[in-house]
């Protein structure tokens, strides 16, 4: 529990310790990123779906609560109550569509279903307003200033994370990582794999929606870049990253991109490839993602360092959970 | 993990930061541009960033007597990225102006960051009819024009001028080109021509020959494309046999010198219209090109023409408030009224809405000295943004776009 202790701690903190604005509006970013990722991780990582669509969602919650909070006028959270709800119904109807497929074709029903809604942010310009987006104004109160805004997107991002977490270790959890590893297995033993698929879909759903509303408030402007395959890729290569069905993995990876994306570009104009570069490394090196990567070559190192047979008597924490889910 | 002392020094930094930046405030004016340098936009991204740079260079450095300070941030041609790359430019690098972006989204997705932040925005190359008609920030001046600006004079030179009467029109599928069609329609409509069909097609099409295939037999064909999409168009509509049956009328970026270079014989005869063209005489416009070639070999074109004006609008303004550039209120007053008597480009001026009053040129694309340039062959003098129509009636209707002002 230490390092999580440590992390919360750090992560509270985070306004003091960073030295200006721009640095808060970053780490603001990663947990909004890193929302979205988790979202994806529910799915890909416990559930074994890689969905290459979720920036739809995303994109509606996003759309829904600037079109009812600046177009109809509504409070905020009455705007953030339906643009949950609109999104999660949407969420239902899509994993209908999509959940009578799986692995690949599920792969290309997702894309297909996101490419749909970004072609109608795109052309439904009397809605959205096309390509020039819609804008969100200043809000006030606590959003005015960084510190608040960051402080919001921290409570609902650890809170989605926690939920994950419980999730995941309830019956439910199990059964979606049952579905997971041999859903043939699952069916026999009398679980109804379809089921399982579609409620984690839709809750994967209800949090790509929460992140999106994070994404409005933080960066005010939603246009149909927000929606577009790019968004949705770059989840999926967050998840991977940071580690696949892990709980902090999707933060890590969010992290990565985010800081990749904004301060290695401060240095040098060839970012993109930089990207790149680091995504192979670590599939070569870690290929279970940075965070599983780093536990089992720091146990890997730690074996190493005592007598060769202790390593029995000796097995760390870490190991033993990797033995325990292999 | 941080001791109590680490952490009592990070916070002592914190707090010190105010001090610093009051200190620097007698150092260079900063200047903060937003451009693209990778991805689909890089090309034009690099052209704003070559006419900024050839501006500061013949200035050596210096603006009313003061320093200059020159920072580039890279937006990758996302609006998320270019918000955050504006608050760098801001909060980070503390920038008294900050000049560019090259797409509209770009631009709009910053807009209202740095209008609250209060920072002078100078934009030279974003188009977005909005940004000087319907969503106005006091912070926000331009160098370019609006994307219906050049069109609003061609629509009506081709149906007065050359006599077409029946136009189809095919575009980028993005708010760029609908806005450049749109204007294009009205004053051709206006002048009694009938637009047969619009045609999109999205920007990163693989193949133009389904939309040549639809073009049918109308007098002309109206061309609005951006960066490389011109060049693509352009080449196989002449491979389609269509060149020499019917003639082709471009937007300004569509026949734009920073592709006019990589063309062939199908851009040859292109009736375009513009607010630049490298082949303007005068001895501003003269220099600017022979300065620009002998950096990138190539003629400027429209973000080289817009990036350089900015940095001549900035020049003027700040040596109209003596180069203080802290006084920010005075800094965008003086900005705000901008008059630029020797532009490559020709003379200009400021509208209240901060868009330019400038030149339309019609040009004509000819091959002189073994090179392909646009020939003027017409100007239309002092043209806004609202072309001849009533400014507030222009503005009670609805932006441009690819249903207004007519569905087709």
């Amino acid at each position: 529990m230490k390092p999580l202790l440590v992390l919360v701690v750090a992560a509270a903190a985070m306004p003091l310790l960073l030295p200006g604005e721009f640095y808060l509006a970053i780490a603001t970013q990663v947990l909004v990123y890193g929302l979205f990722a988790v979202s994806v991780n529910l799915i890909a990582g416990y559930c074994g779906m890689v969905s290459l669509g979720h920036a739809a969602f995303l994109g509606i919650s996003g759309y829904a609560f600037a079109l009812l909070s600046v177009g109809a006028g509504w409070p905020i959270w009455a705007a953030t109550t339906a643009a949950l709800g609109l999104t999660s119904l949407t969420g239902a109807m899509f994993g209908l569509v999509a959940l009578r497929t799986s692995g690949l074709s599920f792969l290309m029903i997702t894309l297909a279903l996101g490419q749909i809604v970004w072609g109608i942010a795109f052309r439904y310009v009397d809605l959205t307003n096309g390509e020039n987006g819609i804008s969100l104004p200043r809000p006030d109160g606590v959003l005015l200033h960084g510190t608040g805004l960051y402080y919001l997107c921290l409570a609902v991002t650890a809170g989605c994370m926690l939920f994950v977490t419980v999730l995941t270790r309830s019956p439910l959890g199990a059964a979606m990582q049952g579905v997971r590893d041999q859903p043939r297995r699952m069916s026999t033993l009398g679980y109804d794999v379809w089921a399982i698929r579609y409620v984690s879909y839709v809750l994967s759903a209800l949090l790509a929606a929460a992140s999106g509303i994070l994404y409005m408030l933080t960066f005010r402007f939603i246009s149909p870049h927000a929606l577009s395959l790019t968004v949705s890729s770059e989840a999926v290569l967050m998840v991977i990253a940071g580690g696949l069905g892990t709980t902090f993995g999707p933060l890590l990876g969010a992290a990565l991109v985010v800081l990749l994306k904004n301060v290695a570009s401060a240095y040098t104009d060839r970012w993109p490839t930089l990207l790149g570069l680091i995504f192979l490394f670590i599939i070569v090196v870690v290929p279970e993602g940075l965070l599983p990567g780093a536990r089992r070559l720091l146990g890997a190192l730690k074996a190493r360092v005592v007598a060769p047979d202790n390593i029995g008597a000796n097995l760390t924490r870490a190991s033993r959970i990797e033995g325990a889910r292999q | 993990m941080i001791s109590r002392r680490q952490l009592v020094a990070g916070a002592g930094a914190v707090l010190a930061l105010p001090s610093a930046r009051a200190i620097a405030q007698a150092g260079p004016i900063r200047i903060g541009m937003l451009t693209v340098k990778s991805g689909a936009l890089a090309a034009g991204g690099r052209q704003m960033e070559d006419g900024f740079r050839l501006f500061l260079s013949e200035r050596a450095n210096r603006i009313a007597g003061r320093e200059v300070a020159f920072m580039v941030a890279d937006t990758g041609g996302q609006p998320a990225l270019a918000k955050t790359r504006a608050q760098e430019l801001v909060q980070r690098a503390g920038v008294h102006v900050v000049v560019g972006p090259v797409a509209a989204f770009e631009a709009l997705a910053i807009n209202d960051y740095l209008q609250e932040a209060g920072v002078p925005f100078l934009c030279a190359s974003a188009a977005a009819e909005d940004l000087t008609q319907r969503r106005i920030n006091p912070w926000f001046v331009r160098t370019s024009s609006t994307s219906a600006q050049p069109c609003h004079p061609l629509g009506e030179y081709v149906a007065r001028d050359l006599g077409y009467k029946r136009v189809v029109t095919i575009a980028d599928d993005f708010a760029f080109g609908q806005e450049q069609t749109a204007g294009f329609q009205r004053a051709f409509v206006a002048s009694g021509g009938t637009v047969v069909r619009k045609l999109w097609s999205p920007l990163n099409v693989a193949d133009y020959g389904s939309y040549i295939a639809q073009i049918g037999e109308p007098d002309a064909v109206f061309a609005a494309f951006a960066g490389a999409n011109g060049l693509r168009f352009l080449r196989q509509y002449a491979e389609y046999g269509l060149k020499q049956k019917i003639p082709i009328i471009g937007a300004m970026t569509t026949v734009d010198e920073g592709v006019l270079h990589s063309m062939g014989d199908e851009a040859l005869g292109i009736v375009s219209a513009g607010w630049y063209s490298a082949a303007l005489p005068g001895d501003a416009n003269r220099r600017f090109v022979t300065e620009l070639r002998k950096e990138t070999g190539v003629d400027p074109g429209f973000y080289s023409a817009g990036a350089y004006s900015a940095g001549l609008a900035l020049e003027n303004a700040l040596q109209n408030i003596d180069g203080k550039v802290e006084d920010k209120q005075a800094f965008m007053a003086a900005l705000r009224k901008v008059e630029i008597a020797d532009d490559p480009r020709g003379p200009w001026r400021l509208d209240s809405y901060g868009n330019p009053i400038q030149n339309i040129y019609i040009r004509k694309t000819e091959r002189k000295g073994g090179r392909l340039v646009n020939t003027v062959v017409k100007t239309y003098e002092n043209v806004s943004q609202f072309w001849t129509y009533n400014a507030e009636a222009f503005l009670s209707a609805p932006v441009y776009s690819r249903n207004d002002p007519t569905k087709l």
